[in-house]
């Protein structure tokens, strides 16, 4: 072997390349390998797309995933967990998807009434949501079946650990994934894989903090009394039993729900004093919409909705008008339908109902303009009320629950594919990708590369981030790759075979 | 469930062909208050599956055009099957009416609302369930099959 194959070094010619010919990683030093598709996530994205390949008869020898994670449902059940979802309480999800189970039969509903002995939930998936509130599974059955799963199609045997460091097409077709193994697991500082076809599907590159707070956790050095609800701040909730206090919640969305609940669950267990005020930037007084046609539920500060779309983005109306739609008139489409929305639960509503009777709760409409400590340190939030007056909130903490980050650009992964890649941003601001999600202007010869989850926002299909999102993505994948032949079409005869398998618990062929 | 107008069609069609003739052909022999042949019935039940069928187009019709009126666009599992009564009510007054082609002499209400039941029940309980199988896209596609 030559000298030059020991450095495993990112020479700044592969930097500046965005076309890798095999002879400058052996001149690098960077071993390669070869597998016909590596998926880049190693999280439910890359899951999705393996399990439905599996299930389309490509073996797991043909396929690799690259992640840090050591299971798909890492990342998920850290998030869920630290923005106050922990595995016994219900999520945000329709009893139909089933990340585990691309056909949704038998449903999450059927599939906990039968493990629990509980007729009760399959009469509350029977009246939904007329009668009751839309059936929604445990975060605990979520990673319960998904591991079934997982083991089913044999994730771990496809599990390559490390970090991708980028994407770059092969001269000849193809691509070359770049990974960082963990230290000490591999005798090469880098590997290269060479593959046919890859997936990206890498989530959020991080948590979105608002202006004011990062500028007050910067100035202050005090990332102790502001958090973001996405990272742990289990102190905060062990903080208010110890004695009275005040927080300050900004956000309207599922997380602020979950917040709320923990406090107001908090404060019934332990008899606390806890007093919470809730920061609407955008405070919804009621249904609100174009017409008698298009008219979301809302009220005291809230906009309802199920999920994270209107249901039928997922799989009905609304996709086929997103599907169809032009630029301009998908953007007007994304307008109507979008923005921060939380499901109208009937025990978050009492509770919410309970705090404002009590006087404890103290819902507003409000602009914060900066945040500074009190004398006794505490936090002061300067604000202008919906009214346009001035004024001021004394709290103990702050939790930021507008979300997670979403300017892709932040993921270097995305970054370096955006400028090397050929790959470009849509209106917002994600990556582009055709309806068979490849995305778009990357292609390399005779090999493809797609994309699926968050980063893919903002195109045909609006419900990407979303477990039924992602089996979509998955599918309509599965779909373009069986025209190029890599895998089987998943027709009637496989699907009823395959589920027959899935149900029996064998490996799919 | 979350159709499309195109997909409600489809699979309305679909269901009663399928689901509707194999269950129609199975409860036949077995429905109560009839005096003629097994021909006779058999012949009977299949005019009125088809008429169920024509009308059952107009009903998708109009549920659609209600369903605009949901934020979600979507048609709870429930609605699919507490519209067994005006849809029930309807082809039992054509009946009785004598407005089915086909159908000359009465058919006693007991095997009417046998047959419909029945059927009702099995497309609504194939179409939560079984039908996903057998077609991965049909409720990632609003229901069409084509």
């Amino acid at each position: 072997m030559p000298a030059a194959q020991h450095h495993d070094a990112l020479t700044p010619r592969l930097i500046g390349a965005p076309v890798w010919h095999d002879r400058m990683l052996h001149e690098a030093g960077i071993p390669v390998h070869d597998v016909p598709l590596v998926s880049v996530g190693g999280g439910l994205g890359s899951f999705t797309l393996l399990d439905v390949l599996r299930i389309c008869g490509v073996p797991a020898s043909a396929m690799r995933v690259l992640s840090n994670s050591d299971t798909p449902w890492q990342t998920w059940e850290y998030l869920t967990r630290v923005s106050q979802l922990p595995p016994g309480e219900r999520i945000r999800s329709d009893a139909g998807a089933r990340p585990d189970n691309i056909w949704g039969f038998p449903s999450y509903a059927v599939h906990e009434a039968w493990r629990d002995r509980s007729p009760k939930l399959l009469w509350q998936v029977l009246v939904e949501p007329v009668f009751a509130d839309f059936f929604s599974p445990r975060a605990s059955t979520v990673f319960a079946t998904v591991k079934r799963e997982a083991d089913r199609i044999a994730y771990g045997d496809m599990l390559i650990k490390g970090q991708v460091r980028m994407v770059r097409r092969r001269d000849g077709g193809g691509y070359f994934t770049l990974l960082t193994p963990p230290p000490g697991t591999s005798p090469a500082k880098r590997v290269a894989i060479r593959s046919q076809y890859v997936h990206l599907a890498v989530g959020y590159p991080g948590l979105k903090f608002l202006e004011d707070l990062q500028c007050f956790r910067e100035t202050y050095n005090d990332y102790h009394r502001v958090v973001n609800a996405y990272e742990p701040h289990e102190h905060v909730y062990e903080f208010l039993k110890t004695r009275p206090g005040t927080v300050v919640v900004r956000g309207a969305g599922i997380v602020a729900s979950r917040v709320l609940q923990r406090l107001m669950d908090d404060r019934a267990r332990y008899g606390l004093q806890t007093r919470i005020v809730h920061l609407f930037r955008t405070y919804v007084t009621g249904p609100h919409g174009r017409g008698p046609l298009m008219r979301r539920k809302g009220g005291d500060g809230w906009a309802y909705q199920a999920f994270t779309f209107p249901k039928s983005a997922f799989g009905g109306q609304l996709k086929a008008q997103f599907d169809r739609a032009d630029g301009l008139r998908r953007a007007e489409l994304y307008k109507t339908v979008g923005g921060t929305t939380t499901p109208k639960l009937r025990r978050w509503q009492e509770q919410m109902r309970q705090g404002r009777e009590g006087n404890w709760y103290h819902p507003l409409q409000a602009v914060v303009h900066k945040v500074e400590p009190a004398p006794d340190g505490r936090l002061v939030s300067f604000v202008s009320h919906g009214d346009g007056s001035p004024g001021h909130h004394v709290s103990d903490f702050i939790i930021d629950c507008t979300g997670l980050e979403a300017d892709m650009p932040e993921h270097r992964v995305l970054a370096d594919l955006l400028e090397h890649g050929g790959a470009r941003r849509n209106g917002a601001g994600r990556l582009t990708v055709e309806k068979s999600f490849e995305v778009s202007g990357t292609a390399s010869g005779n090999g493809a590369l797609y994309a699926s989850g968050a980063a893919t926002a903002g195109n045909h299909f609006p419900a990407v981030d979303s477990f039924l999102g992602m089996q979509t993505a998955a599918l309509d994948i599965a779909a373009d790759l069986a025209r190029r032949g890599f895998c089987a079409e998943l027709g009637p005869a496989r699907s009823i075979s395959q589920w027959f398998r899935w149900a029996t618990g064998r490996p799919p062929a | 469930m979350i159709p499309t107008l195109a997909g409600r069609l489809q699979t309305r069609i679909f269901l009663l062909a399928t689901v509707g003739v194999v269950l129609t052909a199975l409860v036949v022999p077995v429905l109560p208050g009839g005096s003629g042949s097994l021909a006779e019935t058999y012949l009977t039940a299949y005019l009125i599956l088809l008429a169920a069928a024509v009308a059952g187009l107009g009903w998708e019709l109009l549920y659609h055009l209600l369903m605009q009126f949901r934020w979600d666009k979507d048609w709870p599992t429930l609605f699919g099957l507490v519209t067994i009564v005006p849809e029930g009510l309807l082809m039992w007054t054509l009946l009785e009416r004598g407005l089915i082609p086909g159908i000359d002499g009465p058919v006693p209400f007991s095997t009417f609302a046998t047959m419909f039941a029945v059927v009702w029940t099995g497309q609504w309980l194939f179409a939560n369930g079984p039908m996903r199988v057998l077609s991965v896209q049909w409720r990632l596609r609003g229901g069409r099959l084509f």
